[in-house]
């Protein structure tokens, strides 16, 4: 049985918990365990006010997971690229190391053993498409779907060493297209969701995401797959004050990739907690419980 | 807003040190290697749908020495990256554009000018360790769904918060 210890980041515990439920059930169905531990933020909305902050910040939750020996799956795009990308710095760069550590309390240290990873990489990489086909028991057949890659999934290429393409990425296509589902190809599958902005300048974050939402209905989806709380804040929790301030309606559900899988594998619609998606999704449901 | 990037350059208000202070730190190193091609504007999805956010044209203001103009308050300019990476992804010469909006960032809240969303945001993580306040509410409808409860002991990160306010 494979354990990990379970980066949940600041937003999925608090907003989005039907990607978090969808996601421990998802685990308990494959088998594998995921830790729970006394994390903070990763230290991604530090960066820009200190980077050195944001880097200890990083480097007390991986010698957290070090304590026990686990390696980190996390649930946000943007945990997973913060806490790779300062690992990989804590790991080459052994000065700045020596000075942080100095900051870890109560006999934290941090040696730089620690893997960190998406949950979806996770599921692509160490469970592998063989194994989770075999687990797929309903076909999605007939749904059409458009893939969403939260740009730190795979962005920068630099710290993932070569896993998928940081341009052209195809692990969430596959990953979706073993339940059945169709995952359509469509223009730039790269534009950012918008949600770093929100704070900053709302408005670009509703244009940026309309965009998204434009070239969805175009290609004929039947959903957004999204691996990100962020993405899901932009998409989901956004779609209503989209539509109230741009005047067009687009009624598109949003699915957490747990979510689509889990249907598959045959778990029950409430384990997902698909109820609490913001955009309805029983047309969804209608389509392929029937 | 336009005005005070666009506005013609006087040589008086050069500071040609300003691009060292870039380069010195980590991420900046290759910020002298720009020679404009103009790719890393062409793919930004904030340069699609805003009037004035050009990374081109950042890097060029930085190399001139328009400290002022850059760092620029009203502007607002260097806060409006939402780090998609597309830029470093493209970017021929290996120019860091993310890191160096990091930087920038960094090197105005050392003189005092933070965005008032970030302040908000970080004064949250040095009270919360995380960027909302978790409370009995957001505990109660965690374990309604079955989920297990999120961990509201202070003790558990306040020293190491402590370091993040000497930091701020």
């Amino acid at each position: 049985m494979s354990r990990y210890a379970f980066f949940l980041g600041c937003t999925a515990p608090v907003r989005t918990m039907n990607y978090e439920l969808s996601t421990r059930r998802v685990a308990e169905k494959l088998g594998i365990e995921l830790v729970d531990f006394p994390f903070t933020c990763c230290g991604f909305p530090i960066e820009p006010i200190n980077q050195d902050s944001a880097i200890m910040m990083s480097m007390r939750n991986l010698a957290l997971a070090e304590s026990k020996g686990l390696d980190i799956v996390t649930l946000c795009s943007a945990c997973a690229g913060t806490l790779t990308r300062f690992n990989k710095i804590l790991r080459e760069d052994k000065k700045s190391r020596t000075n942080l550590a100095n900051n870890l309390s109560r006999g934290l240290e941090y040696r730089g053993s620690v893997k960190v990873k998406h949950f979806v990489r996770m599921l692509y990489e160490d469970i592998g498409i063989p194994k989770l086909k075999g687990m797929i028991s309903k076909n999605l057949k007939g749904l059409k779907l458009l893939t969403h890659y939260g740009c730190h999934y795979i962005r920068p290429s630099e710290i993932y060493n070569g896993f998928d393409y940081p341009e052209a990425p195809h692990t969430l296509d596959e990953l979706v297209e073993i339940t059945g589902a169709e995952s359509l190809d469509f223009p730039q599958r790269d534009m950012c969701c918008g949600a770093a902005l929100l704070a900053i300048d709302k408005n670009i974050t509703l244009t940026m995401a309309e965009s998204k939402l434009q070239m969805a209905k175009a290609a004929g989806a039947d959903a957004l797959v999204v691996i990100c709380p962020f993405c899901g804040i932009s998409y989901d929790m956004g779609q209503l004050e989209i539509e109230i301030e741009f005047h067009r309606k687009y009624n598109l559900p949003v699915l957490y990739y747990p979510q689509l899988l889990g249907l598959a594998m045959g778990l029950h619609p409430k384990d997902l907690a698909l109820m609490m998606n913001n955009v309805k999704v029983q047309k969804i449901l209608d389509k392929v419980l029937m | 807003m336009s005005e005070t990037v666009q506005r013609r350059i006087k040589a008086t208000e050069l500071n040609t040190k300003f691009k060292y202070e870039i380069t010195k730190r980590p991420g900046g190193e290759k910020l002298l290697q720009c020679f404009q091609c103009g790719t890393c504007t062409a793919g930004c999805p904030i340069s699609r749908f805003n009037d004035v956010y050009r990374p081109k044209q950042i890097i060029r203001m930085i190399q001139l020495g328009l400290k002022e103009r850059v760092l620029n308050k009203d502007s607002g300019l260097i806060w409006l990256c939402s780090y998609c990476y597309l830029c470093e992804e493209r970017c021929p010469k290996d120019v860091k554009f993310p890191e160096v909006i990091t930087i920038l960032r960094n090197i105005a809240v050392e003189a005092g000018n933070i965005h008032p969303s970030l302040a908000k945001l970080v004064a949250l993580v040095a009270e919360q360790g995380r960027i909302y306040d978790v409370d009995d509410f957001i505990n109660m409808r965690r374990k309604r769904l079955g989920l297990p409860p999120l961990s509201t002991d202070k003790s558990e990160w306040s020293e190491f918060t402590q370091f993040l306010r000497l930091k701020k």
